[in-house]
């Protein structure tokens, strides 16, 4: 244990899923040819009138109600002024002295621990362009750049949180936590590999059981919740080592490479930053009315965390699979779906969590991109029930109806994948496989009788395991006796 | 003098500004008068006026989340002094 301890707070940007871009309506669309979702607002051409985005407002809105913020009466856009090549303005809208809301947290779990931590504002800005560097696989080294505004202002939402974070561990989960609750209430995918979703990290050490908190670094570039994770690591014992060796921290910003899982000094040639902020001329306040700040309330409905608790009372579901179900919208949805037509909840969370997911993950696809449904699961958990088709069978036949889209009955019916129950057909194989095997039928007839398991495993072969399982080991009981 | 040489040259430096000592020196001399005379604004009494963040009193102007692609983005390309794959190029970022 080291006698220093972490003090960690996240800075969090969330692109929002808008269709129009925060002050203009250029569209927001991944992936279209370069500077063709561009305008003469967002690229700053003189004379031009930017207008805020009302569904970008409700979104921010419905994230800081979902961390249980305060919605500022006022709040108020300001330019935060700083040269660079993907800010055509030459200036950032953003929020400054007057943020959408303050004064939230979101509860995380680590090693079964519950514990707060707290959002200290969710403001709105938009985002920058896209670079390209040229002659060098990042900026440092490279001959010159090539710019893209197509995301230029892009709805951005800033979430802050306190410096409440004291472990990597616990900043992981926050991002993990955060990113499932924006995709849960549908403002944001948080994908934090293809960017929508990216993390700023402020860090520094203390000593253990002290209350002052030592110098900072910020930490960028963390392009995963492990990579997360892991900047932490690197970075709070690279302080460390330099307290420990007798000398000071720089407060400076810091990149995370997490190919060699260091961080460097990103040296700037800026003096310290300012970036003279200042309230936004073109763009009003914005004063959400409490009527329609309710009314984004009553279309939270039921939040995760909610969602989650009654899964485990309601279903007695595990922890563990309420959180995996609650992490994907859709699944939980499907879940309560399938309940309806089956009520063995354990054994429906299990398929879900359990080979369903396996599947999606390996074939990158949500459950929606797969032709399968709640009637399907049901029908599976049905032929198990009734012993038509083995656990073991079944998981074959799901695989089936997922690649192919067929119903189950189908799928058991055309492979013959049907669990064999009938005693004499399975009389006939155990027969053989006493036959075939006397070695083995001595040394059980000599006592040693778990040599039953390779019997029912040959019985099992034979049969492509369709044989039922129970039965086997009964009838070859009876055979060998 | 209410501005110094040294909050010229920052203020230079922030907007990218080179500036010769004689324009260091005169901008001093102007910016110092401009705020020096902006000061006279101190000698009422704002105690119960709140700070004003806009000229004029309106709030909550919104427009509704609706695409409308921008027809002529090529015009805005076009004023690029380097372009390359329809992309604006740009000199080396950091030494």
């Amino acid at each position: 244990m080291s006698q220093y301890e972490i003090v960690i707070g996240l800075e969090t940007h969330a692109q929002l899923q808008t269709q129009s871009k925060m002050f203009c309506s250029c569209a927001t669309k991944f992936g279209a040819e370069p500077n063709t979702n561009i305008c003469p607002i967002c690229t700053g051409q003189p004379g031009t009138l930017p207008v805020v985005n009302k569904k970008a407002i409700e979104l921010a809105i419905k994230t800081a109600l979902a961390l249980n913020c305060q919605i500022e009466s006022q709040s108020i856009f300001a330019r935060k002024n700083y040269f660079y090549p993907d800010l055509p303005k030459d200036y950032q809208v953003s929020q400054y002295d007057r943020p959408l809301a303050t004064k939230g947290y979101l509860e995380i779990e680590v090693e079964g621990k519950t514990k707060k931590i707290g959002i200290t504002r969710v403001h709105l800005e938009e985002d920058a362009g896209k670079l390209t560097h040229q002659g060098a696989a990042r900026i440092m080294g490279s001959e010159g750049s090539l710019v893209d505004y197509n995301r230029t202002g892009t709805p951005l939402m800033e979430i802050v949180s306190e410096p409440d974070i004291r472990t990597p561990q616990e900043a992981s989960a926050y991002m993990e936590k955060l990113a499932a609750l924006l995709r849960y209430i549908e403002v944001c995918d948080a994908k934090m590999e293809e960017g929508s979703l990216r993390c700023d990290a402020n860090i520094s050490i203390m000593p253990a059981g002290t209350k002052e908190f030592g110098t900072r670094t910020e930490l960028k570039n963390m392009n995963s919740f492990k990579a997360v994770e892991k900047a932490m690591v690197v970075e709070a014992e690279r302080q460390e080592e330099i307290i420990e060796a007798g000398g000071k921290i720089t407060q400076e910003t810091r990149v995370y490479d997490d190919t060699t899982g260091t961080t460097s000094s990103m040296r700037s040639k800026e003096e310290a930053h300012d970036y003279r902020y200042f309230p936004e001329p073109d763009l009003v306040p914005v004063e959400p009315s409490q009527e329609w700040v309710n009314e984004i309330k009553d279309s939270l409905g039921e939040l995760p965390a909610e969602r989650q608790a009654r899964f485990m009372a309601d279903y007695k579901l595990s922890n563990y699979n309420a959180a995996l179900l609650i992490s994907d919208k859709v699944m939980a949805n499907f879940f309560e779906e399938t309940i309806k037509l089956n009520n063995n909840a354990k054994a429906v969370a299990n398929w879900l969590v359990g080979d369903i997911t396996a599947y999606l993950k390996e074939q990158k696809k949500s459950i929606t991109e797969v032709k399968f449904t709640p009637v399907k699961l049901a029908e599976l958990l049905e032929l198990i029930g009734k012993g038509t088709i083995s656990g073991k069978i079944a998981k074959t036949v799901l695989l089936k109806v997922l690649e192919s889209g067929q119903s189950v009955k189908e799928v058991v019916v055309e492979s013959g994948m049907t669990q064999i129950s009938d005693e004499d057909e399975l009389v006939k194989v155990i027969a053989e496989v006493i036959k075939n095997n006397p070695k083995q039928v001595e040394q059980y007839k000599g006592g040693k009788t778990t040599v039953i398991a390779f019997f029912v495993g040959q019985v099992m072969k034979a049969t492509k395991g369709r044989a039922n399982p129970g039965l086997v080991n009964k009838l070859l009981s009876q055979k060998l006796a | 003098m209410s501005v110094s040489k040294k909050d010229v040259e920052h203020v230079a430096k922030l907007a990218r500004l080179g500036l010769t000592e004689e324009e260091k020196e005169l901008f001093t001399t102007q910016l110092s008068s401009i705020l020096d005379y902006a000061k006279n604004l101190n000698k009422l009494d704002t105690k119960n006026v709140p700070p004003t963040s806009h000229a004029i009193p309106m709030k909550n102007v919104l427009r509704e989340d609706q695409v409308i692609p921008c027809t002529n983005t090529q015009d805005i390309v076009a004023n690029g002094p380097e372009i390359e794959d329809n992309m604006f190029k740009v000199p080396r970022i950091m030494e």
